[in-house]
C-alpha cells in the first residue's frame, strides 16, 4: 500500500490532477469534457512517440532521429497525397509506417551489426533524414489546399465522440501494455537493458533486442508522420524540429531510467500527459508561452533528482562509488 | 552491452595501431583529400581571405568542442552547451543595455557560463544522475530562461569596441577568434596530454571505480570539467554575440549536436576513456572545410547536414567494417 502511494506513477497522477484542478479553478471551461478531450488529442502524438522511445531507452540506447523520421515520412506521405489524391489514405498510412520502420531498422542495424553507440548513429541519421526531406521537396511546402479531403479528415473523424487520433494513441498504449508485460520480445528488451551480461548468458541476443526497439520506434515515428502532417495541415523541412527532446523529456519525467532496464508504460504515458497538460494550461492561465520551455526543463531536473533518491533507497549499494559507473 | 561495445571499439582502434595508423592520420588524410577536391572544384577556395572568413563559421563551436572532448572522455556529456551560450548572450545583452563597460560585459558573459556549468556539474555529481538526462533538462531550462527574459525581443545595444571579439583581426588575415581558438587548442592539448589532470580524465573514463580507489576525487574532477565546459561556452557566447551584434533567445540553436559531432568525428569515444585533442582539432577543420567548400559550390546548408551526418557514421563504421571483413578473410 505504501508502495502504491510513493510510486512515480502515483505521484505523477496526483501532480497532473492537482495541475488540472488548479487551472480549472481559474478557468472553468478548462475542465469541460470537450476541452480535456481536445487536450488529450493534442498530446496523442507525443504519447505514441514517447512509447517508442521508451523501448529504445530501456535497451540502454537513445533515438535522436524520431523527429526527423516523422518529418520525412510526413513529407513523403503529403507529397504522394498531393500528386495522387485518389490513393486510399489507409494504404498511405501503412506506407508511411513501412517507411518509418525502414528508417528505424537502419538505425537498429547500425547499432546491432556495427556496434556503433546509438547516440552517434541517431545523431548522424537525424541530420541525414532531415536533409533528405529537403532533397525530395526542394524546400517547398505542401500546403493544406494540396491535400485531399480524406487525408485531412481521417484523424479528425469522431468515433463515440472521440477523435480517431486519440483512439489510435489509446490503441498503441494498449498494444504496448501487452507487449511490454506479456510478449517474449518485450521481456527480452527489459532483460537486455537491465543487465546485458546476464541477458547474454540466458541466451538473449542483446543487439537483436535493440534492433527490435529501434524498429518499433521507427514504425511509430512513421505513423506519427502522417498524423502530424494531417493535424497541422502542412509539411515542410523543419516539421517537428527539436521534438525528439520533448519525447525524451516525456520518458524521463515518466520515470524511464536512462541507464536502461527500468520504466513502465503507465509512467511513460503519464510523463507525456504531464507535458501535454503544461502546454495546454499555460495559455489558459495567462502565462506567456515563453515559460513553457523553462518549466519543462525544471521539471525534468527535479524529476530525475527525485527518482535518483528513490532508486538509491530501493537498491542496496555495497560500494558507494559503484553508483557512478554506468554513466550512459 | 556497454562493456562489449567498448571492447570492440578498442579493438578497432588497435587495428589502426597495428599497422601504425593512428586515428589522427586517418583524419588528416580525409581532410587533405577534401581540401584538394575543394580547391579543384572552386576557383575561389584557395584564397586566404576566403579561407579566413570560413573559419568564423566553426571557430566558436570548436572552442566549446575542446573542453567537451575532455568531458566526454570522462564518460560525461553536456547537451546544454548551446543553451548556456544563449543564456550567457542574453545576460550580456542586458548588461550592455544597462550601460555596463566592455570588460564587465565580457566578465558577466563568462561567469554566467561558469554558473551554468557549476549547476550541471553539481546536479550530476551530487545526486549521481547520468549527465545526459540532467543536461537534457538544463538544455530546456537555460534556453527557457532566455525565452522568459527576452521573449520575442532583440538586444543589440552593445558598446563600441565589443565587435572586436567576433569581427576583429589581430594580424593580416588572422582573426581574433581564430587566434583565441589556436590558443585554446594549445592549452587543452597541454591540459589533457601533459598534466596529471588530463591523465585522470582517461583514468575516470576507463574505470571510474578503479579511479576512485586509486585516490582520484572523481566527483570533484567531473564537477571541474563541467565548469570548464560552461566557461568556454561563455567565451563562445562572447565571440558569437560580438560577431552577430545582437542577441535573440534562438541564438546558437541546435549547436550542441554539431559540436558533439565534431568531438565524435575527432575520434573521442562517446563511451569515454579514449580520444585526443589533436583528433578533435583536425575534425574541426575537416568539418569547416567541407562546409565551406560545399558552400562555394552552392550546396544548401541542409544538404551539407546529410554529408556531415553520413561522414559521422561512415568514419566510425569504416574501421569496424574493415575489421569484420579482415577477420572473415583470415
Amino acid at each position: 500500500m505504501k508502495k502504491l502511494f510513493t510510486s512515480r506513477e502515483a505521484l505523477l497522477c496526483l501532480l497532473i490532477l492537482a495541475m488540472l484542478l488548479s487551472v480549472g479553478s481559474v478557468a472553468k471551461d478548462f475542465l469541460s469534457l470537450s476541452n480535456l478531450l481536445s487536450a488529450y488529442n493534442d498530446t496523442s502524438i507525443l504519447i505514441i512517440l514517447a512509447l517508442g522511445q521508451m523501448l529504445v531507452i530501456i535497451t540502454r540506447c537513445i533515438d535522436l532521429s524520431v523527429a526527423a523520421n516523422l518529418a520525412l515520412t510526413g513529407m513523403v506521405v503529403a507529397m504522394l497525397n498531393s500528386s495522387y489524391p485518389d490513393f486510399p489514405v489507409p494504404l498511405l498510412m501503412l506506407f508511411g509506417m513501412l517507411l518509418g520502420l525502414t528508417m528505424g531498422m537502419i538505425n537498429g542495424l547500425l547499432v546491432w551489426k556495427l556496434e556503433i553507440p546509438a547516440i552517434v548513429v541517431t545523431l548522424g541519421t537525424m541530420s541525414i533524414y532531415r536533409g533528405i526531406i529537403f532533397l525530395l521537396s526542394e524546400g517547398a511546402w505542401v500546403n493544406v489546399h494540396e491535400m485531399s479531403e480524406a487525408f485531412m479528415h481521417i484523424p479528425r473523424s469522431l468515433h463515440l465522440g472521440v477523435a480517431l487520433l486519440s483512439w489510435l494513441s489509446i490503441m498503441v498504449v494498449g498494444i504496448f501494455y501487452y507487449f511490454c508485460r506479456y510478449s517474449r520480445s518485450g521481456r527480452e528488451i527489459y532483460a537486455a537493458g537491465n543487465s546485458p551480461t546476464a541477458a547474454f548468458y540466458t541466451g538473449i541476443d542483446v543487439g537483436r533486442s535493440q534492433f527490435i526497439a529501434f524498429s518499433i520506434s521507427g514504425l511509430l515515428a512513421g505513423l506519427c508522420g502522417y498524423l502530424w502532417v494531417s493535424r497541422y495541415a502542412v509539411a515542410y523541412v523543419d516539421v517537428a524540429a527539436g521534438f525528439e527532446l520533448q519525447v525524451i523529456s516525456a520518458c524521463v519525467i515518466g520515470g524511464i531510467s536512462i541507464m536502461g532496464g527500468r520504466g513502465t508504460v503507465t509512467g511513460c504515458v503519464l510523463g507525456a500527459v504531464f507535458i501535454g497538460v503544461i502546454n495546454n494550461s499555460l495559455p489558459v492561465i495567462g502565462v506567456s508561452p515563453f515559460w513553457q520551455m523553462a518549466i519543462s526543463g525544471a521539471v525534468i531536473v527535479l524529476a530525475v533528482i527525485a527518482s535518483s533518491k528513490a532508486e538509491k533507497k530501493s537498491g542496496r549499494i555495497i560500494l558507494k562509488s559503484a553508483a557512478i559507473v554506468p554513466s550512459r | 552491452m556497454e562493456k562489449i561495445t567498448e571492447q570492440k571499439w578498442q579493438l578497432s582502434k588497435d587495428w589502426f595501431k597495428a599497422i601504425k595508423l593512428p586515428w589522427e592520420f586517418f583524419l588528416i588524410l580525409i581532410t587533405a583529400l577534401v581540401f584538394t577536391l575543394c580547391s579543384f572544384a572552386s576557383p575561389y577556395f584557395l584564397d586566404v581571405w576566403n579561407l579566413s572568413d570560413a573559419t568564423f563559421n566553426f571557430v566558436e563551436k570548436a572552442i566549446v568542442a575542446l573542453p567537451l572532448a575532455m568531458l566526454i572522455i570522462c564518460r560525461d556529456i553536456d547537451l546544454s552547451i548551446a543553451s548556456i551560450i544563449a543564456l550567457s548572450s542574453v545576460a550580456m545583452g542586458f548588461a550592455a543595455q544597462y550601460g555596463l563597460g566592455l570588460e564587465l560585459i565580457v566578465i558577466i558573459g563568462i561567469s554566467v557560463g561558469v554558473l551554468c556549468g557549476l549547476f550541471n556539474g553539481w546536479v550530476v555529481t551530487h545526486f549521481d544522475i547520468p549527465a545526459i538526462v540532467v543536461t537534457i533538462g538544463t538544455m530546456s531550462l537555460f534556453r527557457g530562461i532566455s525565452y522568459i527574459l527576452l521573449g520575442d525581443q532583440v538586444l543589440k545595444d552593445y558598446p563600441d569596441g565589443f565587435e572586436y571579439f567576433g569581427q576583429g583581426y589581430i594580424y593580416w588575415v588572422f582573426s581574433f577568434e581564430f587566434a583565441l581558438f589556436l590558443l585554446a587548442a594549445v592549452f587543452f592539448y597541454a591540459l589533457l596530454h601533459k598534466t596529471n589532470f588530463g591523465r585522470r580524465c582517461y583514468a575516470i573514463g576507463n574505470n571510474p571505480t578503479a579511479a576512485f580507489y586509486s585516490g582520484i576525487n572523481v566527483k570533484r574532477h567531473r564537477l571541474l570539467l563541467f565548469v570548464i565546459v560552461g566557461a568556454l561556452a561563455g567565451v563562445a557566447a562572447v565571440l558569437l554575440t560580438s560577431r552577430l551584434g545582437s542577441t535573440r533567445p534562438t541564438i546558437a540553436l541546435g549547436w550542441e549536436l554539431s559540436i558533439i559531432t565534431m568531438v565524435v568525428l575527432g575520434g573521442v569515444n562517446i563511451m569515454g576513456g579514449a580520444g585526443s585533442i589533436p583528433g578533435v582539432f583536425i575534425a574541426v577543420f575537416l568539418m569547416g572545410i567541407v562546409t565551406f567548400g560545399l558552400g562555394l559550390l552552392n550546396v544548401p546548408g541542409i544538404v551539407m547536414s546529410i554529408i556531415i551526418g553520413g561522414m559521422l557514421i561512415s568514419v566510425i563504421a569504416t574501421p569496424v567494417l574493415i575489421k569484420k571483413f579482415s577477420h572473415r578473410g583470415s
